[in-house]
């Protein structure tokens, strides 16, 4: 198994950075603005955003919430493993509302076919964003593009985009790993 | 854990512990999601669920429809008073027979006890027992104890008293069952005619006097005194049992402690609970409703989950 470093924790900062520049030319002062990280590993990027909105560029009170998207995938029961379920906290109205989905890569667009379906539940969003962190190119399965991207990745079906944050793998690192 | 150690759910005498937490931790989702504007989710969109109520029912009928239809799934529903059972069809031919036409599980509540392990030997479904005669009813007792953990925080370690009807009541014997299972210690109440023989083999308390046990709980279970199961007369009158079992604001007031009321339903007002008491703050009795749908929402997609497409 070869592993590769995409990103390391420098090249991480510089593009949190730079997407959340992005976000701010887009969203301006966030007021009709909800960012939502998508359940389980697009939270970390989402609270990273907010904290550097907050800190560096004092946006205040910018409203983030996470969703989960279990219960609306199109591979349950598909699976050899089964699907856990995790927490969804969207504490506010989302009707006419701008929403950005937060994930960490963006491979099939399955997932964000999911959320699409799940943020409906919660009621009609004027717009929905997508941004991620690595957009896996090539390998899309649905017509789903990312808004915000922070890098381009060309990987072909066995090689796997493993994104390390510091909140649960001790590391903010982003590896190519090579499963033959 | 993330998948049941059963194919069909029996009883909770069959459950392990991973089990309960699984599906209390898949119900939490659940309870978000049926508090969402749209209360909807898609999983179960290829899945056909058949309800037979070879018994009467409104609450337990109700919510499992109400859950079945969250999930998205296919229902039909069969009640043994309009059907061909009155004819003389046999449970398993009418059951083949409505399977044939494609159902992946079936929710049954029916007056024999063991129809529903009975059935899971003969047909090729998901079987959900939705309570067997004075057997089993693993919803009610999954629900009660869900109720009691988002009430106290944990099951572990309270003291619960089930009072009344134990003779007759399958609500009972599942929550003893589920209780024990989470390490919660349990006591029976009610007149010795209602408590069956032998129950207290299981590891459960006997209390005669209601005052004590009250005084003894964190939670107490009420029981409906099932009058249509009673083929003897098993206390005197009503009036008499109302005196000695039932509870009232006085009797709640004079103990040193706020205990949680809960009931299984559907309630007799004024004989097991007085209305100022079924509809007070320590009663817990519409949480155990809307808990119902959570966790039947639970049961059946941890179910579900394990039909292959």
């Amino acid at each position: 198994m070869a592993k590769k470093v995409l990103l390391n924790q420098k090249e991480i900062e510089i593009i949190l950075h730079r997407l959340s520049c992005q976000l701010i030319e887009s969203h301006k002062d966030f007021t009709n603005t909800i960012l939502i990280g998508l359940q389980p590993r697009g939270i970390f990027l989402c609270n990273r955003l907010v904290e550097i909105l907050e800190k560096e560029y004092n946006i205040k009170d910018i409203k983030h919430g996470k969703l989960d998207i279990t219960f609306y995938r199109d591979d349950f029961r598909r699976r050899d493993e089964p699907l856990e379920a995790n927490k969804t906290e969207i504490d506010f109205v989302v009707d006419n509302k701008n929403i950005v989905f937060i994930d960490d890569v963006l491979y099939s667009g399955r997932s964000t076919r999911a959320a699409l379906t799940a943020i409906q539940a919660f009621g009609r969003p004027n717009k929905i964003e997508l941004l991620v962190l690595i957009d896996r190119r090539f390998s899309r399965h649905l017509p789903i593009q990312p808004d915000y991207k922070g890098r381009k990745v060309d990987a072909i079906n066995h090689e796997q985009v493993k994104v390390n944050w510091k909140e649960n793998n001790d590391e903010d690192c982003i590896y190519l790993i090579n499963n033959p | 854990m993330s998948e049941l150690s059963v194919n069909n759910l029996i009883g909770i005498k069959h459950l392990q512990k991973q089990d309960i937490d699984l599906i209390f931790k898949t119900a939490d989702h659940f309870k978000e999601v049926i508090n969402r504007p749209i209360k909807k989710v898609p999983s179960l969109r290829d899945i056909t669920i058949a309800n037979l109520f070879f018994e009467n029912s409104t609450r337990t009928k109700l919510s499992f429809e109400l859950a079945e239809k969250r999930l998205s799934a296919d229902i039909i529903n069969f009640s043994a008073a309009q059907s061909s059972v009155k004819k003389g069809e046999t449970l398993i031919d009418t059951t083949n027979n409505i399977l044939s036409m494609k159902v992946d599980i079936v929710v049954m509540r029916h007056p024999n006890e063991g129809a529903a392990y009975f059935l899971s030997k003969h047909v090729d479904a998901k079987i959900i027992n939705a309570g067997d005669g004075a057997h089993e009813h693993p919803t009610q007792a999954l629900l009660d104890s869900y109720s009691i953990r988002e009430k106290l925080g944990s099951v572990k370690g309270k003291k619960v008293v089930i009072i009344g009807d134990i003779l007759h009541s399958r609500v009972a014997l599942s929550n003893i069952y589920a209780l024990q299972l989470q390490g919660a210690e349990v006591k029976l109440c009610g007149p010795t005619t209602l408590i069956p023989k032998y129950i207290t083999e299981l590891g459960v308390g006997y209390e005669k006097n209601l005052i004590k046990a009250l005084e003894w709980c964190d939670v107490a279970n009420v029981l409906r005194v099932q009058h249509e199961r009673m083929d003897i007369k098993y206390f005197p009158s009503v009036r008499e049992y109302t005196q000695l079992y039932g509870i009232n604001k006085e009797i709640l007031n004079s103990i040193d402690k706020d205990i949680v009321i809960m009931h299984p339903g559907p309630i007799n007002r004024g004989v097991e609970l007085t209305s100022d008491v079924a509809d007070s703050k320590q009663a817990i009795i519409l949480n155990q409703v809307e808990n119902g749908v959570a966790v039947r929402m639970a049961v059946i997609y941890l179910l579900a989950q394990q039909i292959k497409r």
